[in-house]
């Protein structure tokens, strides 16, 4: 990881996320949004790492990102999605969500769309109500699904102005994340360490499938889906454990795998090559983690740097996962057959990584330092 | 107590008239808060209408700076590399490592001048662009002081090599040479410029004879009438003996060559070579170390520690540090001759170059107005333990004083106080008790925020102010009607009392209700249920009505009598646990035991007979009193047919 660049801007970075690339397209990714956290005023802001030839007359470094333009957020920027090329869906601590548009042409951001109390708390009875923290959104074009501290669940549609569907009370505790499983069903996992599956063509307001960690009700911060292998799921927890679930069966992860020392803040599957999987983390750290196991002759040769993993494995469904003719390299289960390398990419540790996006070759991540760092070599 | 340094700076709060009314203040870590009092200076004058509004007063502006916070988020890694320096490094391993923290520091403070230079060039509006200005020069005071610190107190350079450090350190910070070079070099004649034989000359005094020279050569090929005298100038430039950091050669040796060479010059100035070109013979006497024709040099040596520095290259370039300071103060007084008063600027580089750290450190405090440059220098000098031996006569030594208030600063800055944590963390005798007294006044406005402070707080174990955070958010879920949210948090605190505050809301709400709430999280308590009696109750009590849906009676039974007679359950919750056993009587087969019924029987004996006698009745209570004495007699009925029913069974039982 020679090719690294940090550029501190001066707020504390909360979210980066890669703008999608059209479909088909051949480029390798070159704009990035952030949102920013904990400032007196926070902002959304658009990056390229584009080569900007002549452009840069300071004398800026090759690879070093740009502020291509941004706008003021109200409250802290809790989650970040793109929605589709344009237009990006910012979660707030206020309870508000809100779609900006970004108008390539003059290169200004816009707010498209805003649902102003997406989340909320009623008071003990009465029916005034104070703001809540969204905490979590996702989307899948037209649909955008959000979470908050409120433990409610919303449902929104572009260019509706009402909730399309909208669960109360979803869950007892907070609402920490959310991710698309199949179209009509999402996941949350809150601060109990539960993962709940939701159909949203059931009515009535109970999930229809509850997993969790047994014992210490170790909170859960962030959760991905396998891209290519739905009923695979990584989690990360409040004690720095990554566990990968199987939705199928079971209602404990498939395995436990320690990690970082502190919250887990964000996991990501690389959503083109999803043997390698990527985690952030209140320590400071950023790990890539790389379970291709087809390459029998790496093991002594790139072990040096990185370091070996330690394995807490459940083999609860291990017997199970003999039959299947394709086997996720994350669900199976034996520590002596499987060497997961895990390769740290940041130089020196010192506050939060809070957030980190995958695409291609490029990755992003944002700091609590106010720093962001890029790479556009990953597999290099 | 000391006597003050300088005068204490007044600050005029616009819109507060304190000729008029007295004013009040109170004092916060890093601001203050003022305001007018209606009271007048005068007794007993009539009341004059007060300033409505209350001011804070901010001490350090500085972090409020868009491009400063930069550097503090960037010094802050340097800062932590340098505490986990290892001890045990000496000597030259530990010297070069700390010298290459403090050329990070420097870089990052260049790096920050550079951008607010940028910024000072795009501002629109004059007076910001002015401000940045002032800024940027401040950044340029601070690096060059930096630097000079770096040489004499880090570096410790010896005679010899420190006059080469200190040359480096004068081409670094006056460069406007450069452009001028490059504005001279890029003119069709250059020996015809107007600024030809100033840029010479100042090459000349930075000591780069190099560049002097190729310049001569130019002049020489333009006027074939000076080519003689030019040359034997290029040679004499050539051959003046320096100390390359390659060499081996001995510091007398070079002596010996350097008094040679300066003889030579003497005599070309005795034989008036140079007569026909005053430019020239000006650079001689330059070379000769003439302190009259360097004082005629004043503009383009800008500063007095320029002319030091060519002063003591031409005449004494193996200076040794203890003599540095007599040169400074020589070269000072010559060079601002008395026409003006030294300013806070010179009077550090002054007190540096006589090796007096503390007077550095104190003009820094007074001067600038940020702690970040003093807290940094004075932590790095520690590390090269030079200022073991300073105690204060308050708190601790100065190193943590320092740092405690740039940590103090942090903390008072809405987005800041992450960075102050760890420079709290290296302050061995107060830093655990500011963090603690900052750390819970931290706006906690997401949970998120609220559990990034409480790993500061659980990873070093103060749990006063885990178990204070995660009360305040209990609290705020129990308000919010966030009872599932509200138990977690007091679950994590380990705090009964609040536990058992939540687990009776819970039970009201279902004695409303008649069913429970947040089952996803009571249904899961796990061994966090013993955290207090009461949250034991409610998970119990939960798993009695589970067992009761899933038609396991017998278990039921038997766990709802455990509650009661084990008194788990709060006496005030006995009658529903009673009405709850009505159903579990009045089933077909017998459930519960002979020896269980006449524990129920007990029990209901036990609340009635303790029951409170009502002095006072009114209708409602007559209405209530009247429902629970149905109650009571259903009961008793009931559980008089179970003993009866239970004593055939096991009679008949026990019989066949």
């Amino acid at each position: 990881m020679e090719e690294i660049y940090a550029k501190f801007v001066s707020q504390k970075i909360s979210k980066t996320r890669w703008r999608p690339l059209p479909p088909g397209s051949l480029q390798t990714a070159e704009t990035f949004a952030t949102g920013s956290w904990d400032n007196e005023e926070n902002y959304i802001s658009l990056w390229s790492i584009g080569d900007f030839g002549n452009l840069d007359s300071d004398g800026g470094f090759e690879g070093d990102h740009q502020l291509l333009c941004d706008i003021r957020h109200h409250g802290d920027v809790m989650d970040l999605q793109f929605f589709d090329q344009e237009r990006i869906v910012a979660a707030s601590s206020t309870g508000c969500v809100t779609v900006f548009l970004h108008h390539p042409n003059n290169q200004t951001l816009s707010v498209n769309q805003q649902w102003t109390t997406a989340h909320y708390h009623t008071g003990p009875g009465s029916p005034s109500y104070s703001s809540a923290p969204c905490t979590g959104v996702v989307c899948n074009n037209p649909e955008i699904v959000t979470v908050g501290e409120d433990g409610r669940i919303n449902l929104f549609r572009a260019d509706h102005k009402e909730a399309v569907r909208t669960i109360d009370n979803a869950d007892s505790s907070t609402l920490h994340a959310v991710t698309f499983l199949r179209t009509p069903e999402i996941l949350t996992v809150n601060s109990i360490g539960q993962l709940k599956i939701w159909d949203f063509r059931q009515q009535g307001n109970e999930p229809s499938q509850i997993l969790s960690l047994t014992g210490d009700r170790v909170p859960l911060h962030c959760v991905d889906r396998h891209p290519n292998q739905q009923h695979v799921v990584a989690t990360g927890g409040q004690d720095g454990m990554l566990s990968i679930w199987d939705v199928r069966q079971g209602t404990m992860p498939v395995s436990l795998l320690k990690a970082h020392e502190a919250e887990m803040w964000e996991v990501h599957f690389h959503p083109s090559n999803p043997e390698h999987l990527f985690t952030c983390s209140e320590d400071g750290s950023l790990w890539h983690w790389d379970a291709s196991t087809d390459v029998p002759e790496k093991s002594s040769l790139f072990h040096q740097g990185g370091r070996s993993s330690t394995f807490l494995s459940h083999s609860i469904s291990n017997q199970a996962n003999v039959h299947q003719s394709v086997i996720s390299s994350w669900l199976s289960t034996d520590p002596a057959k499987d060497r997961i390398e895990i390769t740290s990419l940041l130089p020196s540790r010192s506050l939060s990584v809070n957030s980190l996006d995958v695409l291609g070759p490029c990755l992003v991540c944002g700091t609590d330092a106010e720093a962001i760092y890029v790479t556009r070599h990953l597999f290099s | 107590m000391e006597e003050l340094d300088g005068e204490p700076t007044v600050t005029l709060i616009p819109g507060v008239n304190s000729k008029k009314n007295q004013m009040c203040f109170d004092w916060g870590p890093g601001e203050m808060l003022v305001c007018e009092t209606s009271f007048n200076k005068k007794e007993k004058s009539e009341m004059v209408p007060s300033c409505p509004f209350i001011y804070i007063i901010r001490k350090d502006v500085d972090v409020y700076s868009q491009i400063l916070r930069k550097l503090f988020n960037e010094s802050h890694g340097i800062f932590l590399g340098l505490q986990r320096i290892d001890e045990e490094l000496t000597g030259k391993s530990r010297k070069s490592q700390l010298v290459r923290v403090s050329k990070n520091y420097r870089s990052v403070i260049r790096a920050c001048m550079e951008e607010m230079h940028q910024v000072a060039i795009a501002a629109k509006d004059p007076a910001n662009g002015r401000q940045f200005s002032s800024q940027v020069s401040i950044l340029s005071a601070m690096e060059l002081i930096w630097n000079l610190c770096e040489i004499l107190f880090i570096e410790v350079a010896p005679a010899g090599p420190l006059l080469l450090h200190l040359l480096d350190w004068v081409r670094l910070h006056v460069c406007e040479v450069d452009s001028l070079s490059a504005d001279v070099l890029g003119s069709e004649n250059p020996s015809k410029h107007d600024s030809f034989w100033n840029l010479v000359t100042i090459l000349v005094l930075q000591g780069r004879l190099d560049e002097a020279r190729q310049m001569l050569s130019k002049e020489a090929d333009a006027s074939p009438a000076s080519a003689g005298i030019c040359r034997i100038m290029g040679d004499l430039m050539r051959t003046m003996p320096i100390l390359s950091p390659g060499n081996t050669q001995t510091l007398t040796e070079l002596e010996l060559k350097w008094q040679h060479w300066h003889e030579e010059c003497e005599r070309y100035l005795q034989d008036s070579t140079f007569a026909t070109s005053p430019h020239l013979e000006s650079l001689l006497k330059i070379m000769l170390g003439d302190e009259a024709a360097l004082l005629e040099q004043k503009e383009l040596l800008s500063n007095w520690y320029h002319f030091l520095v060519t002063r003591l290259l031409y005449s004494n370039p193996t200076v040794k540090p203890i003599d540095l300071h007599y040169y400074a103060q020589s070269s000072l007084d010559l060079f601002l001759g008395g026409e003006s008063s030294p300013e806070p600027l010179d009077n550090i580089l002054l007190a540096a170059f006589e090796f007096d750290i503390h007077q550095v450190i104190k003009e820094c405090s007074i001067a600038l107005s940020n702690w970040w440059f003093v807290a940094h220098l004075t932590d790095l000098l520690d590390h090269c333990k030079l200022l073991q031996s300073h105690n204060l006569y308050f708190g601790s030594n100065m190193r943590e004083f320092l740092l405690l208030e740039y940590a103090s600063g942090l903390f008072a800055h809405p987005s800041l106080w992450q960075l102050g944590v760890d420079y709290f963390d290296y302050c061995p005798e107060l830093g655990r008790v500011s963090l603690e007294l900052h750390i819970e006044r931290i706006p906690l406005n997401t949970e998120q925020k609220a559990l990034k402070v409480l790993r500061v707080c659980e990873q070093r174990q103060m749990t006063e102010q885990v178990r204070s955070i995660c009360k305040i958010l209990a609290m705020k879920a129990v308000r919010n009607n966030r009872l599932g949210s509200a138990l977690s948090w007091s679950i994590r605190a380990k705090d009964a009392a609040f536990a058992t505050l939540v687990s009776d809301r819970f039970l009201r709400d279902y004695c409303e209700r008649g069913c429970f709430s947040d089952l996803d999280l009571i249904d899961n308590l796990g061994p966090a249920m013993m955290l207090s009696d009461r949250l034991t109750f409610l998970g119990k009590y939960r798993e009695f009505h589970r067992m009761y849906g899933e038609k396991r009676f017998a278990d039921a039974a038997s766990l709802l009598l455990s509650l009661m007679t084990s008194r788990i359950a709060p006496r005030s919750f006995w009658m529903t646990l009673l009405t709850d056993a009505l159903p579990l009587l009045e089933q077909k087969q017998v459930i519960f035991s002979a020896e269980q019924t006449y524990e129920l029987m007990r029990c209901l004996e036990d609340l009635t007979s303790r029951r409170p006698v009502h002095g006072e009745s009114d209708t409602e209570q007559l209405q209530d009193d009247d429902i629970e004495t149905t109650k009571v007699e259903m009961l008793r009925l009931s559980l008089a047919r179970n003993l009866a029913r239970a004593i055939i069974r096991e009679g008949s039982l026990e019989g066949s």
